[in-house]
């Protein structure tokens, strides 16, 4: 055929334009001759004009002024036109567009040409473009053509049923019996599109399916007749013949096998046959052995022919090729589950594709790795997932991480061994472990009490040693600072190393300083600093200090913290062992909340955490009183009042859910269910006791006494207190304001409260 | 078959065929995201990816990328002959195919896929066959286009 000498040309052009704009230049030319072209009336060239558009489109330039162009063209008698046409509507016209519903009229008029190949330019697009309506309308025509034209027309009027089955599937009704007689033809093409058609049928309606399983024998010959006869020079590719329509014929019988047993035992000889003598050195071979496997595993066969079919896989992840060990692995993974013991025997084949380098065999490789973990391959297994995990690319860090302690979780043999794991993995890719994980880890650890030591200690090291990997393992760490300072004198595991004091700040502040810390892991070396001022008895200097920098700091919930620390130690010296606790106890059930955790578990545990700080005594808590300072702002206070403290004990008896929120303290102790009078002050003889009484759902009254041992009298006494927003207050007159000495009077105030919202 | 696209070293777009309805805008953007994709891999790598929801088979042929987006239940190595026949018929038709032939003679490697695929799927096995049915269409286009001259005069 004569290339268009006018596109060539401007193609020529517009490849020597040396820059965008010159390019740009040249195409707007071009577009405006094109445009004034179209408007003029019927010349010789039109075909060349709208190919040159076609070529300026798939530049990427805008063409839809060609619309209607090729709605003219397709309508023109000429052939060379129509093919332009035609191929102008497939590039540039859609089902979306309103332009396409115009062709189907032209469309319909070809399909009933003379010539084949018109006819076949019509099909064509209606296979590559039809919208549903379109399909709609010429379905009968398509029919006809598969009963009645030569083998060139009948195999494309096939594969255009298919295209109309997908876009109207009732339509598929109309061909069932059509696509019956085609699988007798000789001409493969009508055979490969009888096939495809039956397939497409068959998968849309359970019915059709039935009815064709009557086929199978047929099917059966047809592939026999391929794989046995001699060489055929039409169809032959390497020794194969015609493996496109072998592929096709085993993929509808793994439809017609599935889930029955007849179908199934007919084709068995048939695959077993196809498996044996495929020659797998192409990858032709390889394609359709690849097919065969599939089907085995899909359909009901038996036992002998599946072990051939996951050996032949085996084979496949050997093979040098890397496609090929891709997809045997894709294939091992969907047979995982049910033909696991096959599987396993190839676990070692698979462990060392983790090494290939190929990031999609990798990923394959990793994820069938995963699923082959068990009880008794978990060692072996984890030690090579950990080396993966150390030279793998970045985006499967996350998933082998999670991977990992999933099976870790599932598996370990000891909890030792499941700490190191997860130790190494956190040194390793700690930066990349999800969030989710972070709580599941922090209570493993918790929940190993009498690893405690050993676990810190390894933190301890591995902080020291490198402090880019921060991100997640500070707060396990730092949760469990509290055992640092008495963990470090004893260690069974470990040698000796004496960790003083200073060398734990050193290693803070580092934290703190780092440019490479997240804000929340400052955030938790900032709390774990003033944890650690309950255990330090010498640095507290240093601890405040640190603290106070921090006062300043640019991000806003740093900076709160800070200064809340400080006030704590300004104020409540005294208080810091109970401060520390219920800090201690917010944090913890602040993110075990935001983890989605239940409270009342943690509730028990901190119960435990917080009187094992105390020294593990059964007495009762000494909240400090707002005595002598009014509630400030600073949420630190409010935790530490009277009413906010009694309306956690008494209002809410009943475990309720915490909500976490820098305004709220809650202190949910048991000991606290059954005082009726507590005393909530005591020093410097002056003693402050309160009672309570229920007055409604939502009212409570205390009565607040205070006595005083002291020798001297005690004047301008008053009592303040402060509660959570949502609570009410209403402080009745005190009987009097000055404390005689030695017991003699008490003062008494009632003070009501009412908590409409019932917050706990 | 959802797509074939044909694109150069330098990620120029030598052919596209779609085989779904889908805008001009959402072709665009595919073409450019999966052309920046397979551009990025490396020469020994693996000839099947998974992109978006989409498996991608794609082979390079000299300075040309051949890249085929298919069903979940397509056979990745039949597609990879699929490939290998269309590069076969073009080498054939255009006699020693090179880039130049596909950008100067794009018309024709659409025609010549249209005799090959149809909807998405293959429908001629042979390649004789195709061939045959491309030279008979050639010489239609031929005797038609004589034709006109003669009218013309």
């Amino acid at each position: 055929m004569s290339p268009s000498v006018p596109l060539q040309e401007m193609i020529r052009a517009i490849r020597s334009a040396r820059t965008q704009c010159e390019e740009r230049g040249v195409i707007q030319r071009e577009c405006a001759a094109i445009r004034a072209q179209f408007r003029q009336a019927d010349n010789g060239g039109r075909s060349h004009n709208l190919a040159k558009l076609l070529y300026v489109h798939m530049l990427g330039y805008p063409a839809h002024f060609g619309q209607m162009e090729c709605v003219r063209m397709i309508a023109s008698p000429r052939y060379s036109e129509k093919r332009v046409g035609y191929l102008g509507a497939m590039m540039l016209l859609d089902e979306k567009q309103d332009a396409s519903l115009l062709i189907t009229n032209s469309i319909k008029n070809d399909l009933s040409n003379s010539n084949q190949y018109i006819q076949s330019l019509a099909l064509c697009t209606l296979a590559c473009m039809g919208s549903a309506e379109m399909c709609r309308d010429l379905a009968p025509e398509i029919d006809r053509l598969l009963r009645a034209s030569n083998s060139y027309i009948k195999k494309k009027a096939a594969l255009c049923a298919v295209h109309i089955v997908r876009k109207v599937h009732d339509l598929g009704e109309l061909f069932t019996k059509a696509a019956r007689s085609l699988l007798t033809e000789k001409n493969h093409g009508v055979v490969h599109g009888a096939v495809v058609l039956i397939t497409e049928l068959c998968e849309r309606n359970s019915e059709t399916l039935e009815r064709f399983r009557k086929t199978v024998p047929d099917l059966v010959q047809i592939m026999k007749g391929l794989v046995i006869s001699g060489y055929s020079p039409d169809h032959d590719v390497a020794g194969i013949s015609d493996p496109f329509l072998q592929v096709r014929i085993l993929r509808l019988l793994r439809i017609l096998g599935r889930n029955n047993e007849g179908a199934s035992d007919a084709m068995n000889d048939l695959l077993a046959q196809v498996a044996t003598n495929t020659d797998s050195t192409k990858t032709v071979g390889n394609a359709v052995l690849y097919e065969t496997v599939l089907t085995v595993l899909d359909i009901k066969s038996e036992s002998g022919l599946r072990v051939l079919a996951v050996n032949i896989l085996g084979r496949f992840l050997l093979n040098n090729d890397r496609n090929i060990r891709y997809i045997a692995m894709t294939s091992l993974q969907k047979i995982v589950g049910t033909d696991h013991n096959a599987v396993q025997r190839h676990r070692g084949t698979i462990v060392d594709c983790l090494k290939d380098q190929d990031a999609s065999v990798k990923r394959r490789a990793l994820d069938l790795s995963l699923a082959l973990v068990s009880a008794s391959n978990i060692r072996s297994m984890m030690k090579e997932l950990l080396s993966f995990l150390s030279s793998c690319p970045p985006e499967l860090r996350s998933q082998t991480a999670s991977g990992i302690f999933n099976a870790a979780e599932r598996y370990a043999p000891s909890q030792r061994w499941h700490i190191d794991t997860i130790l190494h993995v956190l040194t390793t890719a700690g930066g990349d472990v999800r969030d989710e994980t972070v709580p599941n880890l922090i209570q493993l650890i918790t929940n190993t009490s009498e690893l405690h030591c050993y676990t810190v200690h390894k933190l301890y090291r591995a902080l020291l040693s490198d402090i880019s990997q921060l991100k997640v393992w500070a707060p396990c760490f730092f949760f469990k600072l509290k055992n640092v300072l008495s963990a470090f004198k004893p260690c069974t595991y470990m040698s000796v190393v004496q960790v003083t004091e200073d060398d734990v700040l050193d290693v803070l502040e580092t934290v703190l300083q780092s440019h490479m810390s997240f804000p929340s892991t400052r955030g938790f070396a900032l709390t774990a600093t003033m944890k650690l001022s309950t255990r330090i008895t010498e640095n507290v200097d240093r601890i405040r200090s640190i603290v106070s920098i921090y006062g300043s700091c640019i991000d806003v919930e740093l900076q709160q913290r800070a200064v809340e620390y400080n006030a704590l130690f300004k104020k409540y010296d005294h208080m810091s062992l109970f401060c520390s606790a219920a800090i201690c106890i917010w944090m913890h059930l602040n993110n075990v909340q935001s983890a989605g955790l239940s409270p009342p578990l943690c509730g028990v545990s901190q119960v435990c955490d917080l009187l094992d700080l105390l020294g593990g005594s059964e007495q009762p808590l000494q909240p400090s009183p707002a005595l002598g300072s009014t509630a400030p702002p600073m949420p630190v206070s409010t935790a530490n009042t009277v009413g906010g403290d009694l309306l956690d004990l008494l209002g809410g008896l009943e475990p309720t859910p915490i909500t976490p929120g820098l305004t709220f303290r809650y202190i949910h102790t048991k000991n606290y269910r059954n005082r009726k009078r507590l005393t909530v002050y005591e020093k410097d003889g002056v003693t402050v006791t309160l009672s309570c009484e229920k007055q409604s759902d939502s009212g409570l009254t205390v009565t607040l006494t205070a006595s005083n041992s002291t020798e001297s009298d005690i004047r301008g006494f008053t009592l303040q207190a402060a509660v959570p927003k949502s609570v009410q207050l209403h402080m009745k007159a005190p009987s009097g304001d000055s404390l005689p000495a030695r017991g003699a009077a008490k003062v008494t105030q009632m003070v009501v409260l009412n908590n409409p919202n019932k917050v706990a | 078959m959802q797509f074939m696209l044909l694109f150069s070293r330098q990620g120029k777009l030598r052919l596209q065929k779609w085989y779904v309805p889908l805008s001009d805008k959402e072709r665009k953007k595919i073409s450019r995201d999966l052309v920046q994709t397979i551009l990025a891999r490396k020469p020994k790598m693996c000839s099947f990816l998974e992109w978006r929801d989409l498996k991608i088979v794609y082979k390079r042929y000299a300075s040309l990328y051949f890249c085929c987006a298919v069903e979940d239940q397509d056979n990745e190595l039949i597609t990879l002959e699929i490939i290998h026949r269309y590069v076969e018929l073009l080498d054939k038709y255009f006699g020693s195919v090179c880039e130049l032939d596909i950008i100067f003679n794009f018309e024709k490697a659409y025609f010549i896929l249209d005799e090959f695929l149809l909807g998405g799927e293959a429908q001629e096995t042979s390649k004789k066959n195709v061939l045959k049915a491309i030279e008979q269409a050639d010489l239609l286009q031929e005797v038609h286009s004589v034709l006109l001259q003669f009218s013309a005069l």
